[in-house]
């Protein structure tokens, strides 16, 4: 904020508040033509709409000048012309940060304690588990649902499928630094619409078989085989889903696989440890960890 | 009679009927949406009825279609009595009424498609805007130039508010819809990031300030002396307090901001202005109900006086209420709850829509040629539905606003939050079931006021009422 701005606004606010100070001095002062308006022929409308004159209610005048002189100490005491002024050196940026450190403080020691302890451990402390579900429901549960049993393209924390592995430190990774699960659009990719549809009906009959008379057989081993595998097995290191079982993120329909195939996916779950810190973060883990054993 | 010597109350008549019809269109969507609040299956998956739709629809209904025509019908009304002239410019007052229909059909039409600024009571696209500002011009053009020609020395105050109302109110529409059409249904606006935030709220709170207080401060200077046939208790406090009503409302604006990434001194100045505000607000509270004293034996048989007086109480409650919850320790607890919405409800309806069905009531026999309402017994059954509908509403959402900022705010003992969202979610639902009840004892009301209008108004032949000479 430029200088100029600051006097722009110092002027004109005090001009405000200085001329509501002139309003009331000038208002209340009686004067000799005014008294006579209940009278006067000249404030008569509409036939029978007169007004009187009565000094102003002496608690309402008072209310307004408090306010007022109330205002001008708290234009002194908190910023109000620049950024950076008033008294006490308050900001909400400040006060933002000093409430942080206050709390960082006070709760700080209580979660380092369980940050220095293994995942393994904490799934057997039931304060550390109290501790989990109260951020599981603060943080997790807008996607994952209230009892973790997910929802389409939010995967289901209390089975023993993990995309991309259900592995403590597999875990821990995730929630801290966040996963990118990308399967690429392959809509151009397929010769017709046929082809399109052999894919989905041979990937949805993965679990039974692999059916290697299928046309689409050959397609899946050039184009798909790279991140699901040979046998459509997946592969955790880049978070490609078992094609082979029964749990389907975005749905088993033909119309949701289609989609898959066609428009591609984007799994996005985002890095917490900038909101949480290591040490919630390994309780969290925990409590995740403690929902599918 | 030549036509000068008679005031035009065609116009009046039009906008009054209309408030009448808009009013009740406006109050069955809000009953809708706060329905659907408690059963979103209610919105059938189609998307012109989901609450992001309707909700803009709902209040672009009640502020500028029954707001707005109860404005134009007693501001049309006020100036003509007040300025002993027939209104200015008949064709171009005939224009407005049409012009205003208009608006309110395409923002009926456009709303449930999803055409929308995304800005809060400003979400008609720039096609709408600029028919809004054609014929709030024509409107500022037929006002003001009745009291330029008027045939009494003093402009009487109710015009000094609705002068006001009108002014501001075509600033604010034209600075905040500055837009660069990027289509005929979408457009960007000029200002980017928090300065657009800050424009859209010092016209969003100031769209509370002039259209819903000051527009209304108007209304009632004429009508509650009207009603009460008692005097404007005091002259010189009328003086103080629209000049600082006026000049401060226009800083209130930033107290929608707080703890956002609105500079620190906004903030201070929008929240020290609010806490002004106050007194000025109140001294029209004061004015209306010592005009009222001397009168009180009347609110015994006299149901327009009760709507009235329980409107000025309302009015006083809310500004009281508003400038505490602009205070930065109140608003860090009430902002984002449904404390809000209750504020906002106490203030449309307890004073807003409470003052304009008691004007209403004494404007439509006037204008219709008849000695009174159809049934002033069905006018008692009105004031206590809406009496009631409007604590309901008011008390549930307290509740369920206060509670659901400490719900937020709760920790335990080891830091982390209490409570998750949907539990403070879970809590609040009986509070909307109240409020839905609330809602429809409101609406009730209106139903029993369309037939009261309609046995009123039916079969009869309006006369035109001649001028009044000046006192």
């Amino acid at each position: 904020m430029s200088a100029g701005w600051t006097w722009y606004v110092l002027i004109m606010t005090l001009a405000s508040v200085a001329a509501c100070f002139w309003l009331i001095v000038w208002t209340n002062r009686q004067r000799a033509s005014e008294s006579e308006i209940a009278a006067s022929e000249a404030h008569v409308w509409d036939e029978d709409i007169r007004e009187l004159n009565n000094p102003l209610p002496m608690w309402w005048l008072w209310s307004f000048i408090i306010t007022l002189v109330w205002g001008i100490g708290y234009f002194v005491m908190y910023p109000s012309f620049s950024d950076t002024g008033g008294l006490l050196g308050w900001s909400q940026e400040a006060q933002y940060e000093a409430q942080v450190a206050a709390a960082e403080e006070r709760y700080g020691p209580i979660f380092a304690s369980y940050g220095a302890m293994a995942v393994e451990e904490l799934v057997d402390d039931p304060k550390a588990m109290n501790i989990g579900a109260s951020l599981y429901a603060n943080y997790c549960s807008q996607c994952h649902g209230a009892n973790a049993l997910g929802a389409a393209g939010f995967p289901n924390l209390t089975d023993d499928t993990w995309n991309w592995g259900g592995s403590p430190a597999n875990i821990e990774y995730a929630i801290t630094n966040g996963r990118n699960a990308t399967m690429p659009a392959l809509g151009a990719v397929f010769a017709s619409d046929e082809a399109i549809n052999e894919m989905v009906r041979y990937v949805r009959n993965m679990a039974n078989e692999m059916d290697t008379t299928s046309p689409a057989h050959a397609t899946y081993m050039q184009l798909c085989v790279a991140c699901h595998g040979p046998t459509g097995q997946g592969m955790q290191a880049v978070g490609a889903p078992s094609l082979a079982d029964d749990v389907w993120l975005y749905g088993s329909s033909e119309s949701a696989v289609r989609k898959s195939f066609v428009a591609g996916r984007n799994g996005v779950m985002p890095a917490h440890m900038n909101m949480l810190g290591s040490d919630r973060i390994r309780i969290l883990s925990a409590y995740i960890y403690s929902l599918s054993r | 009679m030549d036509s000068q010597s008679s005031y035009n109350d065609k116009v009046v008549r039009q906008f009054a009927i209309m408030t009448v019809v808009w009013g009740v269109v406006g109050m069955l969507v809000g009953l809708i949406i706060a329905a659907q609040l408690i059963w979103p299956a209610l919105n059938f998956d189609l998307p012109f009825l989901t609450y992001g739709r309707l909700r803009p629809l709902h209040t672009n209904a009640v502020i500028f279609a029954f707001g707005g025509c109860g404005l134009f019908a007693t501001a049309y009304y006020v100036v003509q009595r007040t300025c002993h002239v027939r209104l200015a410019f008949d064709k171009l007052a005939t224009f407005t009424f049409w012009g205003w229909q208009l608006v309110i059909v395409l923002a009926a039409i456009t709303l449930p498609l999803g055409i929308t600024q995304s800005k809060e009571y400003a979400e008609l696209e720039w096609p709408i805007d600029l028919l809004i500002a054609v014929v709030w011009v024509s409107y500022g053009i037929v006002f003001l130039g009745t009291i330029a020609k008027r045939r009494v020395k003093h402009i009487y105050v109710a015009n000094w508010f609705y002068a006001a109302f009108i002014i501001t109110v075509a600033v604010l529409h034209i600075f905040n819809n500055l837009v660069i059409p990027v289509s005929f249904t979408k457009s960007y606006p000029i200002y980017s990031g928090i300065v657009d935030g800050m424009m859209q709220w010092w016209y969003g709170h100031n769209a509370v300030g002039f259209f819903l207080t000051a527009g209304f401060l108007g209304m009632m200077y004429y009508f509650v002396p009207k009603q009460a046939g008692r005097p404007v208790y005091s002259y010189r406090l009328s003086v103080v307090h629209f000049w600082a009503l006026i000049a401060i409302y226009m800083w209130a604006g930033p107290h929608h901001l707080h703890y956002t990434s609105l500079p620190n001194w906004a903030q201070s100045i929008g929240m020290v202005f609010s806490l002004i505000l106050l007194a000025p607000s109140w001294g029209g509270m004061i004015n209306g109900i010592m005009t009222l004293s001397g009168a009180w034996h009347k609110l015994r048989t006299d149901p327009i006086l009760k709507f009235m007086i329980v409107s000025l109480s309302f009015y006083g409650m809310s500004t009281f209420e508003g400038p505490m919850m602009s205070i930065k320790t109140v608003n860090a607890l009430s902002h984002y709850t449904d404390w809000t919405i209750g504020h906002v409800h106490s203030g449309a309806l307890g004073w807003v829509a409470m003052m304009t069905i008691g004007a209403l009531y004494n404007l439509i026999p006037k204008l219709f040629n008849k000695e009174s309402m159809y049934s002033t017994k069905l006018i008692d059954v009105h004031f206590w539905t809406s009496t009631i509908g409007v604590v309901l509403y008011a008390v549930s959402m307290w509740i369920s606003g206060i509670t659901q900022g400490l719900m937020w705010r709760a920790l335990n003992d080891d830091g982390t939050l209490t409570y998750s969202f949907i539990e403070s979610l879970k809590f609040t639902y009986p509070y909307y079931g109240i409020r839905l009840l609330g809602g429809l004892v409101f609406f009730s009301g209106m139903m029993v006021m369309v037939y009261n209008v309609w046995m009123t108004v039916r079969a009869t032949k309006p006369q035109p009422i001649p001028v009044v000479q000046p006192a």
